[in-house]
């Protein structure tokens, strides 16, 4: 096959993974997909096997916790996906550096995570600090209650205005 | 080789042996939030521990290297011979544990607890802080990341210093209690191992002896601003007998009965896993 015929149908191959890659969620926030959350990193295609397999790829993923819970059952859930798709030639690599951070998070998950009632992270660290909105009421009128919350990515926050308690997903 | 194992089993030793005490007070927080707080940071250092054991049982493997006290690590089928995460967690005897002896000490009180979680995190966040521009590209990656949880630790725990320091004469003295306890632990953490004087070296380690000015800075901040002056009525880098021997597998009387609860499931039920 000319290289170039290759090299199209290669891209088409990456594409619908990265749209299969989209449907694999969060278990512990279900309504972020792992591409909303920014822990796929890339997706590339690997050499011909030795025993002239079908070409193969690799999928980088990243944690976003040192201890996140979620990173093992997300690592089954593309697993279990892909295979359910006929894909088997692919290996799932996890990698720690450069580190993860809420700025990879897209502004479509942000939007996603307010309307189930997380406020979405507010900050990065190059901006400064905005406060943080109730996702109920949409009041700056917060108050933290505690840095740590229901999981390691989320802090517990209460709104002054509505007085409903709330999680924040924090800056990372 | 073996000097950069033995440095990254004493940084993930340090974590596993304080997450082990403070999952102890899992479901017995002084109230539901703190508890919560505790048992986050706890995962936050299993998390941490669990990357630097898989990159010593990496080094292990590839070289081929036989710890010598290391018993077998588990017979699975495919797995004979090569060592991993939990082995090196669940099979490795006391005196191969790296840990610093401040990470062992009971839990006692709330106070206490608090305080060893405060003198271990301000460590851990100026060793990392530099452990981020480490020659070597593993352990420099795995402080990039565990930098960004350790700065909630040090918040949250200097913030509960100074609740208790500045907040009744019990608290306060439950936290001069704790200091009483506990001070002559820290000294250790600034020199050096065998392996820590290699691997600094190398680049690869920061150099634990000029962390202590810093240290002993944010510390005193904090005390300060909890109203605690030093219990030992004087200076408090020359009136206490500092205790060392952890980072070289010398521990205190307790560790043991920690690590055979910590170890017992592997020890009875060789391999059992779920
Ligand atoms: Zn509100």
């Amino acid at each position: 096959m000319p290289t170039q015929l290759q090299n199209t149908k290669e891209k088409k191959e990456l594409t619908a993974i990265w749209q299969l890659l989209n449907e694999v969620c969060d278990p512990e926030v279900p309504v972020l997909t792992i591409l909303d959350l920014g822990i796929v990193r890339d997706v590339r295609s690997l050499p011909q096997g030795k025993q002239g397999n079908e070409e193969g790829f690799e999928i980088i993923i990243t944690p976003t916790y040192s201890g996140c819970p979620a990173m093992d059952a997300i690592s089954i859930d593309i697993r279990f996906m892909l295979l359910e798709k006929g894909y088997k030639n692919f290996k799932i690599t996890t990698v720690l550096s450069p580190a993860w951070t809420t700025d990879w998070m897209t502004e479509e998950g942000k939007e996603k995570l307010k309307t189930y009632g997380i406020a979405p992270p507010s900050h990065s660290e190059k901006k400064g600090e905005i406060a943080v909105h109730c996702p109920q009421c949409n009041s700056v009128n917060t108050k933290l209650l505690s840095q740590f919350g229901s999981t390691a990515c989320k802090a517990l926050y209460q709104c002054q205005d509505c007085k409903e308690p709330f999680d924040h997903f924090k800056c990372h | 080789m073996n000097q950069l194992i033995y440095y990254t089993l004493h940084l993930a030793d340090n974590n596993l042996i304080l997450t082990q005490r403070n999952a102890a007070w899992c479901g017995h927080g002084p109230i539901l939030e703190q508890d919560i707080a505790i048992t986050n940071i706890t995962l936050d250092l299993i998390g941490q521990s669990r990357n630097l054991y898989q990159y010593a049982a990496k080094l292990i493997n590839e070289k081929n290297i036989k710890l010598v006290e290391t018993e077998t690590p588990f017979s699975l089928e495919n797995e004979v011979n090569e060592v991993n995460e939990d082995s090196l967690a669940y099979l490795r005897t006391e005196r191969e544990f790296k840990n610093l002896l401040l990470a062992e000490q009971p839990n006692g009180d709330w106070a206490q607890t608090i305080l060893k979680q405060f003198f271990y995190s301000v460590y851990q966040y100026l060793l990392y802080e530099k452990m981020q521009y480490s020659k070597d590209e593993q352990l420099a990656g795995i402080a990039a990341k565990a930098i960004k949880e350790v700065k909630y630790h040090v918040t949250w725990s200097s913030e509960w210093v100074i609740r208790l320091g500045d907040g009744t004469a019990e608290s306060k003295a439950k936290m001069e209690k704790a200091i009483k306890e506990l001070w002559r632990y820290t000294g250790e953490m600034f020199v050096p191992a065998d392996y820590e004087t290699a691997m600094i070296a190398a680049a690869v380690a920061p150099d634990v002896a000029l962390l202590k000015g810093e240290w002993m800075k944010k510390v005193m901040e904090v005390f300060s601003e909890a109203t605690i002056s030093s219990p030992f009525g004087g200076d408090w880098n020359e009136t206490v007998f500092m205790q060392t021997g952890g980072k070289n597998g010398i521990h205190t009387e307790q560790f043991g009965y920690m690590l055979t609860e910590l170890q017992y499931l592997q020890r009875t039920y060789p391999g059992a896993a779920w």
